[in-house]
Formats: C-alpha cells, sequence, structure tokens
C-alpha cells in the first residue's frame, strides 16, 4: 500500500504500514526530543542523532478546539464547515509528550491516563483541481498502551 | 545596596476597543498623563522604554510627544513587553543613567485569537499549519493538567471569571463592565474545554504609562510615591510547560513566573503573606489559578477553597485582579503589565473608589506572563 501525502513527512516514519514518531536524541545527555532538533536545550550540546519516538502512548492532557483557528491553519474549512477537532498532549515511553491531534472529540470519550496509538488523519486537500488528501499525525484510542 | 526607585506618575488610556484611535494615539493619551500625573514635562524624560505588539514601534511615540533625542528602547516581549520595559526603566535608574525614566506600552489587536506565525517563534509551518499552535489550546491543556493532578473543579474556573467582571463593573475605566452570573459564565461557549468564552480574555486595544525617578527625590514631584521594591523579569527553563510547545521535556522543571517570583520576593526582603492587593495574569480562568500558587499565595490545590470563601474578593485577605484583570480589560499586549501596575499603584495611593481595598495597604504585587515563557513580577510599596 503507498504511503499517504504527508503534511510533515520529517516527522513519520513507517514500520511496514505503522507511522512512527521521528524525533531525536542528545548523544551527550539523552533527553529526547519532538519534532528532531539540532541541539539541547537541556545540557546545551550540539551533537544529535534521529530517534525513534514509537508511536503508543497515554493521554496527559486534552482539550477540544471549539472555533475555526485562523491562517496558518489551511484545511480549508470555513466557521460553517469547521467541526471541532481534539488535541492532546501524549505521554511517550520515554516520558515525552507529544502534542498532537487526537481523532476524538467528545468529551465523554477522552480521559486522562487513556491508551492511545499513532494514526495518520486527512485534514486537507491539496487543492490543486483533484481531491487529494493531505494527512498529518494524530492519536487513536487503542486497546493497550 | 543600589538606590530605591519610585513611580511618580501613572496613566491609562481605557482598554477596549477605540475605532477612532490608533494603538499609537491611545499610548501618547496615556503618556501626557502619566506625565501630568508627575509633573514633568516629557523634555525632562532621559530615557524611555516602550512596547507595542501590532501597533507599530513605540520609538514612534517621540513623533506625538516631541524630538527630544533622548534614548528611546523598543521592548517586544509578548505579553511581558510591559513587566519588561518597567524593569528596564528600573535599572537605567538604579545605574544613574537618568533622572526621569518612562516605561509605556500600547497596543491595537484585531478581534479574535492571535494567529502567530510558527518562523517568528522558531517553529515549523505544520506546527501553525496542522492546527496545534494557538494559545488557547496552551491555556486550556495546562490547566486541564493541573486540575487532574491538584483536584481543581470547573467551580474554581466559574469563579475567577465571576469575580473578575464582579470587579470590572466597579471599575469606570474597565471595558467589561457587566456582573455576570454564575450559570452564564458556567454555560458559555466552550472555546477550549475545559476553557469556556467567559473564561477567556479578548485582544483589545488601549495604552498605559509610568513615570519613574529615584525614590530620595520623588516626593518633590509627586505626593504619594509608589516604591519599586523589585521588578523581575525570567524566562523559561528546559523542562518547564510553556506555550507554543511541539512536545513537552520528560522531566518537568517550575515555570518562569516560579523563578520571577521567588527572586522578587528575595530582593524585596518580604513574602508572599507580607502583600495588601495583587495582580495574576489572568489571560483566562486557569492561567490564574495556576499563577495564584507559582507565584506563592497559596499552595496547589488550595485555591478552590481560597475561591469559594471569598478570600480573592476585593474585602478579602488576598484581593487579586481588583481592577477585573485582563478578564474584565481585555489584553492589548504592549499595555497590559503595565495595566497591572497601574492598578496596584491606585490602589497603593488609595485613590479606587468603589473598587478600593479596605485599610491601608503597604504592598503591592504583579506578575504577569507571556509567550514564549516569559515572566514579569513587581513588587510595589507604598
Amino acid at each position: 500500500m503507498p504511503h499517504p501525502v504527508l503534511a510533515s513527512p520529517d516527522l513519520i516514519r513507517f514500520e511496514g504500514d505503522t507511522p512512527h514518531l521521528v524525533g531525536s536524541r542528545c548523544d551527550e545527555c539523552g533527553e529526547v526530543y519532538f519534532p528532531a532538533t539540532d541541539s539541547c536545550t537541556r545540557c546545551t550540546a550540539t551533537r544529535m542523532s534521529p530517534h525513534d519516538v514509537g508511536h503508543r502512548g497515554t493521554l496527559w492532557s486534552w482539550t477540544i478546539q471549539g472555533f475555526l483557528p485562523k491562517a496558518p491553519y489551511n484545511s480549508g474549512e470555513t466557521p460553517e464547515t469547521f467541526r471541532p477537532y481534539g488535541v492532546g498532549y501524549v505521554e511517550m515511553e520515554s516520558g515525552i509528550k507529544v502534542e498532537s491531534r487526537l481523532t476524538v472529540a467528545d468529551e465523554a470519550l477522552l480521559q486522562i491516563g487513556m491508551p492511545l496509538e499513532l494514526t495518520l488523519i486527512p485534514y486537507r486537500t491539496t487543492g490543486e483541481g483533484d481531491e487529494s488528501e493531505v494527512f498529518t499525525f494524530a492519536f487513536r484510542p487503542s486497546a493497550s498502551a | 545596596m543600589a538606590q530605591d526607585v519610585a513611580i511618580i506618575g501613572i496613566g491609562l488610556h481605557p482598554f477596549g476597543r477605540h475605532d477612532t484611535l490608533t494603538g499609537r494615539a491611545q499610548g501618547a493619551i496615556a503618556l501626557r498623563a502619566a506625565l501630568k500625573d508627575a509633573g514633568i514635562g516629557w523634555e525632562s524624560v532621559g530615557i524611555a522604554y516602550g512596547g507595542s505588539h501590532d501597533a507599530g514601534n513605540a520609538d514612534a511615540l517621540c513623533n506625538d510627544l516631541g524630538l527630544t533625542g533622548l534614548p528611546f528602547i523598543n521592548v517586544a516581549n509578548g505579553c511581558a513587553t510591559g513587566g519588561s520595559a518597567l524593569a528596564s526603566a528600573v535599572a537605567a535608574i538604579r545605574s544613574g543613567s537618568a533622572e526621569f525614566a518612562v516605561a509605556v506600552g500600547f497596543d491595537k489587536h484585531p478581534r479574535g485569537a492571535f494567529n502567530p506565525h510558527p518562523r517568528d517563534w522558531g517553529l515549523p509551518d505544520w506546527y501553525g499549519e496542522t492546527g496545534l499552535m494557538l494559545t488557547t489550546q496552551f491555556f486550556a491543556l495546562k490547566t486541564r493538567r493541573y486540575m487532574h493532578e491538584h483536584g481543581i473543579t470547573e467551580d474554581a474556573l466559574v469563579r475567577v471569571a465571576q469575580r473578575a467582571f464582579r470587579n470590572g463593573a466597579l471599575n469606570p475605566q474597565a471595558w467589561r463592565r457587566r456582573e455576570m452570573s454564575y450559570a452564564e459564565i458556567a454555560e458559555s461557549m466552550p472555546v477550549n474545554l475545559p476553557l469556556r468564552q467567559y473564561m477567556f480574555c479578548n485582544p483589545a486595544e488601549g495604552g498605559a504609562a509610568l513615570v519613574l525617578c529615584p525614590a530620595e527625590v520623588a516626593k518633590r514631584y509627586h505626593p504619594k510615591p509608589i516604591i519599586v521594591k523589585a521588578a523581575i523579569v525570567r524566562t523559561r527553563h528546559h523542562g518547564s510547560f510553556e506555550v507554543f510547545s511541539p512536545a513537552l521535556a520528560a522531566q518537568q522543571a517550575p515555570a518562569p513566573t516560579v523563578t520571577a517570583s521567588r527572586a522578587a520576593f528575595e530582593q524585596a526582603g518580604v513574602g508572599p503573606r507580607d502583600i495588601d492587593v495583587l495582580q495574576l495574569q489572568d489571560t483566562d480562568s486557569g492561567s490564574e489559578i495556576i499563577h495564584m500558587a507559582e507565584n506563592g499565595f497559596c499552595e496547589h490545590g488550595e485555591q478552590e477553597r481560597l475561591l469559594r470563601d471569598g478570600e480573592t474578593e476585593i474585602g478579602g485577605r488576598l484581593p487579586i485582579n481588583t481592577d477585573g484583570g485582563c478578564l474584565a480589560n481585555g489584553e492589548p499586549i504592549g499595555a497590559s503589565g503595565l495595566r497591572q501596575v497601574i492598578e496596584i499603584c491606585t490602589q497603593l495611593r488609595q485613590e479606587a473608589g468603589a473598587r478600593q481595598v479596605p485599610g491601608i495597604p503597604r504592598l503591592g504585587y504583579t506578575h504577569v506572563y507571556g509567550a514564549p515563557g516569559v515572566s514579569g513580577v513587581t513588587i510595589l510599596q507604598r
């Protein structure tokens, strides 16, 4: 299966069809970053290596985006067609919390500590006449952490 | 010990919406009012620090006030612009580089939420394009986590907003001067849950200015000078939970508010219990609740009881945001931190009218927080 068109290809690595987040790790102190950085704000070192941040985590905090963001948000929605979306920080295995869209935007279904897994969601089209969709990363509820 | 610095002039152009005035014009009105309050002319001012986020260079005020050749430093430090301008003005007086210094701020923002551009903040484009770079989201995410960790409920969020509008109704210069019922706030539109429409302040317009001089000569210019016991600015450490963060570090560190607050109390030689009236950054209800503890005024989790018992009201032990704060005044970024200082000066001068705290307040406190993780704290004494 071909991989989807991504808003930010550098952030994602595929293991088979499973997307993983790609960040960086400080060669000196081991601190993990997402997205990847050139330097470490913890120990000020500048030697960093690519790091697989993983694809599973737990919900650390969440909100529901209730209004259409202004530019640079570019989903192509209008205030009339806008649908609220979930946003959260997801705690990954290393302890880093990644800010991400959530597939769920229903407060009854969101709870701090719930297990989540990485997926890709279409959030806009390329706008070049075809209806080709552009994907971004998001987390969805999963059976286990 | 460096010499004490006093505020001898305060000037405010009320915050709100003023369709016929530019942001700069509002800054000029505030600055002229502050100079008049201090009884000095613009030509006497030896150095000025000023900021505006969306209304042009603050230095352009010289075109209104007069081209006197003074050093005028433009300050751009997000919501902490006013606090940064004041800290710089205080340092200038302390160093002896000027007899009179000015801190001034003004702004005029478009309606609706701020829309920052990722590159201005050293962030990648996708962060904004995919809908993750909103200040309101950050406030909601930090509030949600804080409520979870410290047992705060929605009740506290409603009570902060209710008190802000109640105080705003007593302040003739406030923008929002209508009291709101508990239900009206609790049932208002969800913006970024757990935060709702009336729990957020709005970007606005306005101007604010201060005139400062060495404390030892202050009484020549104003009968009630206010001494700046501390004016501190601190930025974030690795691991603190800040606005515009695509990720948070595994191990958390205290917010810049905590470090700024501790440094200010140390410099002033007083503690939180000595403070009689205070201003805490209330871009939203949740932030004010967090800031109560981050500034040392209560334990984490104690806020709900303090709010319910009326301790933070004008007549309470810990009167917070007596002028209605950002919630009732709106937030013109460049001016907002100076509005806080002006309200504390007004309270310490005992000139706050219907919203005056009882007794004879001696010490006041202000706290401002801004993107991307800057806090400014002042401690003021009558």
